[in-house]
């Protein structure tokens, strides 16, 4: 078997915020990522596919299609974006790497046979790989 | 399943060698490694914990401040602008090879950090070991 990954990038803005708590709670769980004017990263995304290679392209898949996919249906939806205004699964889960990495799954799960994982770098020092 | 890695650097000096063997007998088998004054990298540490759960009220799989002072307080604090081979006590039995420390760190880690899946220790930019549940040490 071969997994094949490719990456993409995209820039949001976003803040952590549980609205059931006090501003003091949300303060001392989050440190700045609560400041409620938002902040913002270039992330960039690693989705890996998996599969036996085709033997007439030489592809596992043919990564133009999966590019395709990708962009519509997910970094339309979050680059240049406010995650916590624009996109509306943000507006009740709180748009932390976890989150985002469960919503881009959830996006691309049905329509990208053979996704193995994605995973997100927030920063240059921290990443998160998810798989259902 | 959910797997969150942070990254850490530490710089150290260290000396691959081992004292049971003559200089030249070092020499052969670890090279420039095993020079008689040592040498230093830049360490590179990715952390790696694992988890099925996001808990509802954070959005988070674990707070990033319990890796950061598990990590600190077992690792970084001992290494970090230290010579390995004098000032940390298990490697002055134990050669401190990238294997050798990615093992010790492991073992220093893992009771304070329960969720740790995979350690990532990078020795140069081109070597990288990688310790996982499992218990192999995998050299990459």
């Amino acid at each position: 078997m071969i997994t094949i990954t490719r990456k993409f990038h995209f820039s949001a803005s976003h803040y952590y915020s549980n609205p059931n708590w006090s501003e003091e709670k949300n303060l001392q769980t989050f440190g700045k990522c609560a400041n409620k004017n938002g902040h913002g990263h270039n992330y960039v995304l690693e989705v890996t596919l998996s599969g036996e290679i085709n033997p007439e392209t030489g592809y596992v898949m043919d990564l133009h299609q999966v590019t395709e996919l990708v962009k519509t249906a997910v970094l339309e939806e979050l680059d240049h974006r406010n995650l916590n205004i624009d996109v509306t699964f943000f507006h009740n889960n709180n748009p932390t790497m976890e989150n985002i990495c469960r919503f881009i799954w959830k996006k691309l799960q049905p329509i990208l046979h053979g996704l193995q994982k994605i995973t997100l770098w927030e920063t240059p020092e921290l990443y998160c790989e998810y798989a259902e | 399943m959910i797997k969150l890695t942070k990254i850490y650097t530490f710089s150290s000096a260290h000396r691959v060698f081992n004292p049971s063997w003559s200089e030249e007998k070092n020499l052969e088998v670890f090279g420039k490694c095993s020079h008689k004054n040592g040498h230093g990298h830049n360490y590179t540490l990715e952390v790696t914990v694992s988890g099925d759960t996001i808990d509802p009220e954070t959005g988070f799989l674990i707070s990033l401040s319990e890796i950061d002072n598990a990590v600190n307080d077992q690792i970084i604090e001992l290494f970090d602008h230290k010579n390995i081979n004098i000032q940390i006590p298990h490697f002055q039995h134990t050669i401190p090879s990238a294997e050798n420390i990615l093992t010790f760190c492991w073992k220093q880690l893992k009771p304070h950090l329960p969720q740790l899946q995979r350690l990532t220790l990078h020795e140069t930019i081109n070597n990288k070991f990688t310790y996982s549940d499992s218990g192999k040490t995998l050299t990459q």
